[in-house]
């Protein structure tokens, strides 16, 4: 079975008005469709581990952002569909964000590790 | 009720791409609520910003239909901005550059915007109390 | 006023929108005699989160003249609640920036 590392680097990038990161979403339907599927958060995409995020409230007039993203959910919900999801530990590190504060099933590696899950994958989607 | 100072924002970026947007729409509802005047020069992608085609639709990750789901639509966000403008009292001018819609098909608005250009811009920025640009990456 | 949008964190020098020069440029202006709000919106509240490697910011607080506040919803919609914010930012709403933005005589750059 085909395996595909999907990377994501740029962080919420649409993601109020699209409800979600496009490419976790696009991860996540690809897995639905069989291949076998990794998905790596660095650079600031690692904020998408962090549990408690929360974009409600925004209004426009009358008009309310009804639905906001749940990214640190959908990062679960990636891991429960069977996606190993990886974070880079020194991009968490840089950013003062501590494996306490993560999500439970994020895989932390290290920046040096990035290569070997190139060398597992038969094709890297760096998005 | 009116302040009588006008804000000009201009944005390039299209809709779902870019936290950017978003935060446009953010400053425009806070300014008119304060009854500010808002004056928006769309550039580029921006133009499809107000589009009355965009439909919303279902999210199959998540097992929603289209209603459950309610995808943010950003010219309908334009549309209650107008309205708000009107109940404050004060003015939301929404200019289309003419050329960015031409060379994107991106015809067809919501009431309210109209087709003008960097002549548009220029007076926005000569009549308002302040212009913030806002540059696309 | 200047705003970062942008990611707020790279120390290295980039092409394009280089955030480290970007606070230099803010220090300039207060050391002109300039009242300048840092505001950080979007990602450049990453920057804001206590422990981040965030030198430029770093320099930006406690210098004189200078405000650096962050936005409320960012920061919310990014899980970085107050306890987790670095000393000297502030956090604002969106209806306190527009009164910045609308002041006479203010200067809005977006970077």
């Amino acid at each position: 079975m085909a395996k595909y590392l999907s990377i994501v680097e740029r962080a919420y990038h649409g993601t109020l008005e699209e409800q979600d990161d496009t490419i976790l979403w696009i991860s996540h339907m690809v897995k639905k469709a069989g291949p076998d599927v990794t998905v790596l958060l660095r650079a600031n995409a690692v904020n998408y581990a962090v549990a408690g995020q929360d974009a409600s409230g925004l209004t426009f007039g009358k008009a309310a952002l009804s639905v906001p993203p749940t990214l640190d959910r959908d990062v679960e919900e990636l891991i429960k569909a069977g996606v190993a999801v990886c974070v880079v530990r020194e991009d968490l590190a840089d950013r003062g964000i501590e494996s306490g504060e993560l999500v439970g099933g994020v895989t932390p590696i290290g920046r040096r590790e990035v290569a070997g899950l190139f060398d597992q994958n038969d094709q890297v989607w760096h998005w | 009720m009116a302040s009588g100072k006008t804000l000009t924002i201009s944005v390039m970026d299209p809709p779902y791409e870019s936290a950017t947007t978003t935060t446009v729409l953010r400053v425009m509802d806070a300014a008119l609520r304060k009854g500010h005047n808002v004056n928006v020069f769309a550039y580029e992608g921006a133009v499809a910003l107000p589009l009355r085609t965009q439909v919303p639709h279902p999210n199959p990750i998540k097992g929603t239909t289209a209603e459950e789901q309610h995808h943010p639509i950003t010219s309908a966000f334009i549309s209650a901005l107008f309205e708000a403008a009107a109940a404050s009292g004060a003015k939301l001018d929404w200019v289309n550059c003419g050329m960015c819609v031409d060379e994107r098909g991106a015809t067809e608005w919501v009431d309210g915007v109209r087709r003008g250009g960097p002549g548009d811009f220029a007076k926005f920025a000569q009549e308002s109390t302040n212009t913030v640009v806002i540059g696309t990456r | 006023m200047v705003f970062d949008a942008d990611e707020g964190l790279e120390e290295a020098p980039r092409p394009t929108r280089d955030p480290a020069q970007f606070a230099t440029l803010a220090q300039d202006l207060a050391g002109a005699g300039n009242q300048v709000t840092f505001f950080l919106v979007q990602n450049g509240v990453l920057a804001s989160r206590k422990g981040a490697k965030a030198d430029a910011l770093r320099s930006l607080t406690g210098t004189r003249g200078m405000t650096v506040l962050a936005d409320e919803f960012s920061l919310r919609e990014r899980g970085i609640w107050r306890d987790k914010l670095a000393d000297g930012v502030e956090t604002a709403g969106i209806d306190q920036l527009v009164d910045l933005l609308i002041t006479d005589g203010c200067k809005a750059v977006w970077h």
